[in-house]
């Protein structure tokens, strides 16, 4: 390996390795990854594998083919994890946080309603069969069950209200 | 469905009969298959193969799983045996690739038991369960998806391009420039590829053409102008143009809105199987099926949306020829 003998580039180099750790470190100090609960924070549900982040630069590594749409709206980082409701079925929680409120107004805005049931959580909230959608200031929180029942809807509300306090902070 | 050329049987095997011709007269160029039937005259075939029992409450049913792939694979090769039509795709001694799509998570990622389905159909054809290997590009979303990481010699495979790595040489074609994954290049001889049926956000649609952006090491890089003409150029990739075979597209579960991520919401149950040995065939078709669904929903076609998958039809011009986009060249079967 060439040796770099001109101090100044050297002490640049330096510079620029430390503003990215800085800036990483930055990233992580941001993340709460306590925004979502742990097991039976909210009744009947356990959180069933650790909490994965990603930023809006690597979006595409979780969402790839969407990444964009919520870059365009201002994302930060998400957080995900997936959920069992008393061994009846899983879910999976994204909690998208944006710039401001005006990021998850717009990407709700740009999904249909369709059959939604309005709820009174956060701003505004939708709930669905198998999903529950609730944007709350800067957060975007969606909640997918991958097998619907009876009880799907009930719980959903749960975790969601759960999660929903947590975004007052 | 009168916004597609349906067929009879009859005209159905004349043109399976042209096509076998033209499997023939083309076994040195394997690559150029659909576009050499095209320039025969030959029509696309597109095989919809359903079953409204699929599912045994919400999982879909193993055994009905492999009744409804043989049907399919019977119906596009004409063929009595359900083992015969994998006799005519692969050898014993190939290593075969199953590029699933396990993006969508355990909601709207190829269906396990249709792998499962298609790894049974393989060995019986004489290939070595540990020369199959079924991935995508992240061994994490593959056992979000219900695939279970294997990676012992004797058992079929699976697992990601997360843990075999990309090639360090870049692969080129018109707009793109990626490295692809180690599993196509040095693991598999042939591929079959198993997409899911969804709506997608920047392409429009997502099926056959777009489950390659799995492959290659920055499909980020390559969804402005709805994708396009970035899938086309990815699937001229020599090594995926080469070892292309089939693909059976998952449609039992499907999206019309809101993708490529699983919203349930916006999905629904298809119960059905789509294939061909024409990806842009394929395509055109699943297109129209998400529109028809879309117009029943009471949501604006794509297009109006500014989101009509364009790269179809790039795949179909004269610098790709990857298949046919014109509904009047496709036949389409339903079994």
């Amino acid at each position: 390996m060439k040796k770099i003998r001109n101090p100044l580039i050297g002490a640049f180099l330096f510079a620029c390795c430390l503003a990215m750790e800085l800036e990483i470190a930055g990233c992580h100090r941001n993340l709460d990854t306590s925004l979502l609960p742990s097991s039976n924070e909210a009744a009947g549900w356990a959180k069933t594998g650790s909490t994965r982040s990603f930023p809006a630069a690597e979006l595409w590594k979780y969402i790839d083919g969407e990444a964009e749409k919520y870059q365009k709206a201002g994302v930060k980082t998400v957080l995900t994890a997936d959920y069992n409701y008393e061994g009846k079925f899983d879910a999976v929680v994204d909690l998208y946080t944006m710039e401001s409120a005006a990021g998850p107004r717009k990407i709700l805005e740009s999904e249909p309603i369709g059959d939604a049931m309005s709820v009174q959580l956060g701003d505004e909230a939708r709930l669905y069969g198998q999903s529950l959608i609730i944007r709350k200031r800067a957060y975007l929180l969606r909640i997918v069950v991958y097998q619907g029942s009876a009880e799907t809807p009930r719980a959903l509300l749960e975790l969601g209200q759960a999660i929903d306090k947590k975004m007052s902070r | 469905m009168p916004w597609l050329d349906q067929t009879s049987r009859r005209d159905f095997l004349r043109d399976c009969a042209t096509g076998a011709l033209v499997v023939a007269a083309t076994q040195k160029m394997p690559l150029l298959f659909a576009a050499e039937k095209a320039l025969a005259g030959a029509k696309a075939q597109v095989v919809i193969a359903r079953d409204p029992a699929l599912r045994n409450g919400a999982n879909v049913d193993s055994g009905r799983a492999l009744k409804l792939l043989d049907r399919s694979l019977q119906g596009l090769f004409n063929l009595d045996n359900p083992a015969e039509p994998w006799k005519k795709l692969v050898r014993p001694g190939d290593k075969i690739g199953i590029k699933v799509n396990a993006l969508g998570g355990r909601g709207l990622s190829s269906n396990v038991q249709l792998v499962q389905a298609i790894c049974e159909r393989l060995e019986e054809a004489g290939v070595r369960a540990g020369d199959i290997v079924i991935w995508d590009r992240d061994t994490d979303e593959l056992e979000h998806a219900g695939f279970h990481f294997s990676a012992a010699a004797n058992h079929v495979q699976c697992f990601g391009t997360d843990r075999f790595g990309y090639e360090d040489e870049l692969a080129t074609f018109g707009n793109v420039a990626s490295r692809l994954s180690r599993i196509l290049t040095q693991r598999c001889d042939l591929l079959i590829n198993v997409p899911v049926l969804k709506d997608h956000d920047g392409a429009g649609i997502t099926g056959a053409l777009k489950n390659m952006y799995g492959v290659i090491h920055n499909p980020n890089k390559y969804h402005p102008n709805g994708c396009n003409p970035y899938v086309a150029d990815v699937n001229m990739l020599p090594a995926i143009r080469m070892k292309m075979r089939l693909t059976i597209c998952d449609a039992t579960t499907a999206s019309y809105e809101g993708g490529p991520g699983y919203k349930p919401q916006y999905s629904w149950q298809n119960n059905a199987l789509i294939v061909s040995q024409d990806p842009v065939a394929l395509d055109y078709v699943g297109w129209q099926i998400i529109e028809r669904k879309r117009a029943e929903k009471g949501l604006q076609a794509l297009a109006a949306e500014h989101r009509a998958p364009n790269y179809i039809a790039t795949a179909a011009d004269a610098q790709h020829r990857l298949g046919i986009n014109d509904p009047k060249k496709i036949a389409v079967v339903e079994v």
